[in-house]
């Protein structure tokens, strides 16, 4: 038996999860319609190589990974391409992003699986394959993280600085409601355990520990046995059932006893980690040659019938509403878990994706931006994504509002439940009164994001969402403050520049007339040569000037287009003006300026 | 007795050789308090604030000629950070200041008649072109600072305001409902 470790604070909210695990993953129906984002990943969105009108093949590649954090897209089924361009996405912006409209044809035509070109070959030896070119495969094929992250798979399989020990396979599902891991493992535990195989190969991994939490009994013999069945000698370990046990930092304390520092990676301590589901659809993109088209979600809450589907992606969540019978009192719902997941804006009004959206601590949910008067709102046409695991319905009833906020009277109930160890009372008080040096120093990055605090807070504070808001504003300032670098370089750059035009006229002027005045004696010495040169010097005056002249498209300006230059004229003389009695101040210390 | 005093000059003296060696070895090059105000200020280099650029105006500020709310572009914030790094009270925007949202230039292209002028009062050559050339804006170098909409004797260039998208989003400041006292 392993010893197990345990991580600060964690709490335990009602897990709800046998409602959607009654019956076995079913497969979703064909869509009319799919609505396929090209950014589906962590990193740079991928770019379209398809056009409206094209036919495509289920599993053809329609986006281009581009740049080093990328990922590939794929058609999920055959059909025709009519749309491309700006469509809403489960995104906490309630922006628009880039997406292809699929009108399936019925006849789910695939490409051919083992074209060399698509790099898609049956019955692979990755045994004897180069792991970059593994690694390629894995973009090409859009295998990114499922658990949530969508991180692309390649990048956490390049190999380190540092030997990777052990390799982690999450299947802790630690998020309430959540079931579609639980499910994906009691069902296809064999696919699993040989996809954390391969993932051990190209990391030349030591030992490989599979971690489920202890609530889901039936997955961990189906791992137990899968692995057995394989001979492999892989650890399938149950864990306590603890929030956030799932999440990667959390989850390596646990099993190893090793605590990720902060700023650092899992890597950096040689460790990594994967979700179950990535294991698979690694195993299926390596062994089957078949990019990511579909996944496992869960369809739960107020609904009549709440269980795993597999979706093709690209499925408006209205179809899964629609298989899960959402009951007539819902009145909103959620990509994701209660705790992390994200509310999703409604059809037609009703909630607006209300920028303090984030549903962290949801089971006591905020208040936020949603009406709980309104019935039976249609459903929303988000597309789902390789980030959706779960969809739940909600209502008044199953997540009351939460309470008004109150002040924080520091309990510290919230570091006590905090995971990573922080203060959240004293990031919350950094965050609302935007002193974000001190959140920083008080480790705000290393926030996961779970909830936790928001949960237990007495005072109904939503934490979470001012950590959010602290950390994206912090991440602006500093892009804005490269781009001031930035534009102070070419600033000076240019500055630089005009001193040394300045410099190279000045000499060139010297030089001639240096040449002119040795020209003169000699010019004198015939007077009727001299008259000569005189004529020819103004006759070519005269054509450089009208040269110049030429171009100009000052005249024939409307009176007010002459006023505006006159004024910017004078704007530039004041201006000019301020420079030089700047520069002629003696206590001005402009020698970052003249050099 | 003797040694003591032996002992506390030779300190001195070693004391005195490494200060003197640090006086010359890390002198700070320029006006570090110049640098500072600079490094704060947006580098949009619009001449708002009445200098020739943020430089002159970081100098102008150092030498305590000019105030330290002039920078529009650097909005209340800039103020706060100037009032901060100089230890004196933050001072709201005179009342004529427009502040506007951060934009960049877009040249109409086909009214361009490729005059330069434009390309001139660039201050972060952030325009692309030569004479009689169709000119453009390189939109990622633009800092918004509206100098070149003046000088185009045809108004091709107008000032497109930067529309919020996935890449560039930011979490709001959250709003929520507080419970009212009984
Ligand atoms: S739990 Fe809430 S009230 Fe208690 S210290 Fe934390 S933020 Fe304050
Ligand atoms: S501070 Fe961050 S990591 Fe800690 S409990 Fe709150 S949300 Fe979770
Ligand atoms: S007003 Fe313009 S030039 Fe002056 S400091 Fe601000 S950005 Fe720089
Ligand atoms: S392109 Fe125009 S607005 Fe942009 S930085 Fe140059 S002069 Fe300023």
């Amino acid at each position: 038996m392993r010893t197990l470790y345990q991580f600060h604070g964690g709490i335990h909210p009602p897990g709800n999860k046998e409602q959607s695990t009654q019956s076995g993953i079913a497969r979703a129906p064909l869509p009319s319609r799919l609505v396929i984002p090209f950014r589906q990943h962590a990193g740079e969105a991928a770019k379209p190589i398809v056009r409206v009108g094209d036919r495509v093949l289920k599993g053809q590649l329609i986006g281009m990974p581009v740049g080093f954090i990328s990922s590939a897209v794929h058609a999920s089924t055959s059909g025709t391409i009519t749309a491309i361009g700006a469509q809403p996405i489960a995104h906490p912006s309630g922006l628009p992003d880039l997406c292809a409209t699929l009108i399936p044809d019925g006849r789910e035509e695939w490409i051919p699986h083992a074209a060399p070109s698509t790099s898609l070959r049956t019955g692979f030896d990755y045994r004897n394959s180069d792991p970059a070119e593994l690694r390629r495969q894995l973009r090409m094929s859009g295998v990114v993280g499922l658990g949530g992250a969508v991180f692309p798979s390649d990048i956490k399989l390049r190999p380190g600085n540092r030997k990777i020990d052990t390799l982690i396979l999450n299947g802790a599902e630690c998020e309430p409601y959540i079931t579609c891991d639980d499910m994906l493992m009691r069902e296809r535990a064999a696919e699993i355990v040989q996809g954390a195989e391969m993932l051990r190969f190209m990391l030349e991994a030591g030992e490989v520990l599979i971690g489920i939490e202890d609530n889901k009994p039936q997955a961990i013999a189906a791992m137990r046995q899968a692995v057995a069945d394989n001979g492999f000698s892989f650890e399938v370990v149950a864990v306590p059932t603890i929030y956030p046990g799932g999440s990667a930092k959390q989850l390596i304390r646990v099993l190893t006893g090793l605590e990720v520092p902060s700023g650092k990676l899992p890597t950096d301590i040689g460790v990594q980690c994967f979700n179950v589901a990535t294991a698979y659809s690694a195993y299926r993109a390596l062994a089957h040659g078949e990019p990511v088209l579909s996944r496992i979600v869960t369809i739960t809450g107020n609904v009549r019938r709440a269980q795993n589907f597999e979706v093709l992606l690209g499925t408006p969540v209205r179809d899964l509403v629609a298989l899960g019978e959402a009951l007539p009192d819902t009145d909103r719902y959620l990509m994701g878990g209660p705790m992390m997941g994200l509310p999703l804006p409604l059809q037609h009004g009703g909630a607006e994706p209300s920028g303090a959206g984030g549903a962290a601590g949801q089971l006591l949910p905020q208040a936020a931006g949603f009406a709980s008067n309104v019935s039976q709102l249609p459903p929303t046409d988000i597309p789902l994504v390789k980030a959706s695991n779960c969809i739940i319905a909600a209502s008044g009833r199953l997540f009351p509002p939460a309470p008004p906020a109150l002040p924080c009277i520091r309990c510290m109930r919230c570091a006590e439940a905090c995971p990573a160890d922080l203060q959240p009372m004293d990031l919350f008080w950094f965050s609302q009164s935007k002193e974000f040096d001190k959140a920083q120093q008080f480790s705000l990055f290393d926030c996961i994001e779970c909830g936790a605090c928001s949960y237990v807070c007495p005072s109904h504070i939503p934490l979470v969402q001012y950590f959010q808001f602290a950390k994206s504003e912090i991440r602006a300032r500093e892009h804005d403050q490269q781009a001031a670098d930035h534009a102070r370089e070419r600033h000076e750059f240019r500055e630089y520049r005009f001193e040394r035009e300045k410099q190279e006229k000045a000499e060139k002027l010297a030089a001639r007339e240096q040449a002119a005045k040795q020209a003169q004696p000699a010019a004198s010495a015939n007077p009727a040569d001299a008259m000569q040169q005189k004529i020819q010097a103004a006759i070519a005056r005269a054509r450089e000037q009208a040269a110049a002249s030429q171009p100009k498209n000052t005249d024939h300006l409307t009176a007010q287009q002459q006023a505006e230059i006159a004024e910017i004229e004078a704007r530039r003389a004041h201006i000019h003006e301020l420079a030089k009695s700047a520069d002629e101040a003696p206590d001005n210390h402009s020698e970052g300026r003249s050099q | 007795m003797l040694s003591a005093l032996l002992v506390m000059a030779g300190i001195a003296i070693v004391l005195g050789a490494v200060l003197g060696f640090s006086a010359i070895k890390f002198r700070v090059e320029g006006n570090p308090l110049v640098d500072k105000i600079d490094a704060i200020l947006p580098q949009t280099q619009c001449g708002q604030c009445g200098y020739p650029g943020c430089r002159p105006y970081a100098e102008a500020i150092a030498s305590g000629e000019a105030d330290i709310n002039r920078c529009p572009p650097g909005g209340e914030e800039g103020i706060h950070k100037l009032a901060d790094l100089l230890g004196v009270e933050f001072k709201p925007f005179g009342g004529g200041t427009v502040l506007k949202p951060k934009s960049v230039a877009f040249i109409d292209e086909n009214l361009c008649i490729g005059c330069t002028l434009c390309f001139q009062a660039c201050p972060v050559d952030a325009i692309a072109g030569a004479a009689k050339q169709m000119h453009t804006i390189i939109a990622s170098e633009c800092t918004g600072c509206e100098l070149c909409v003046a000088p185009c004797p045809v108004d091709c260039i107008s000032m497109v305001p930067i529309t919020e998208k996935i890449a560039n989003w930011k979490w709001k400041y959250p709003v929520y409902t507080l419970a009212q006292a009984k």
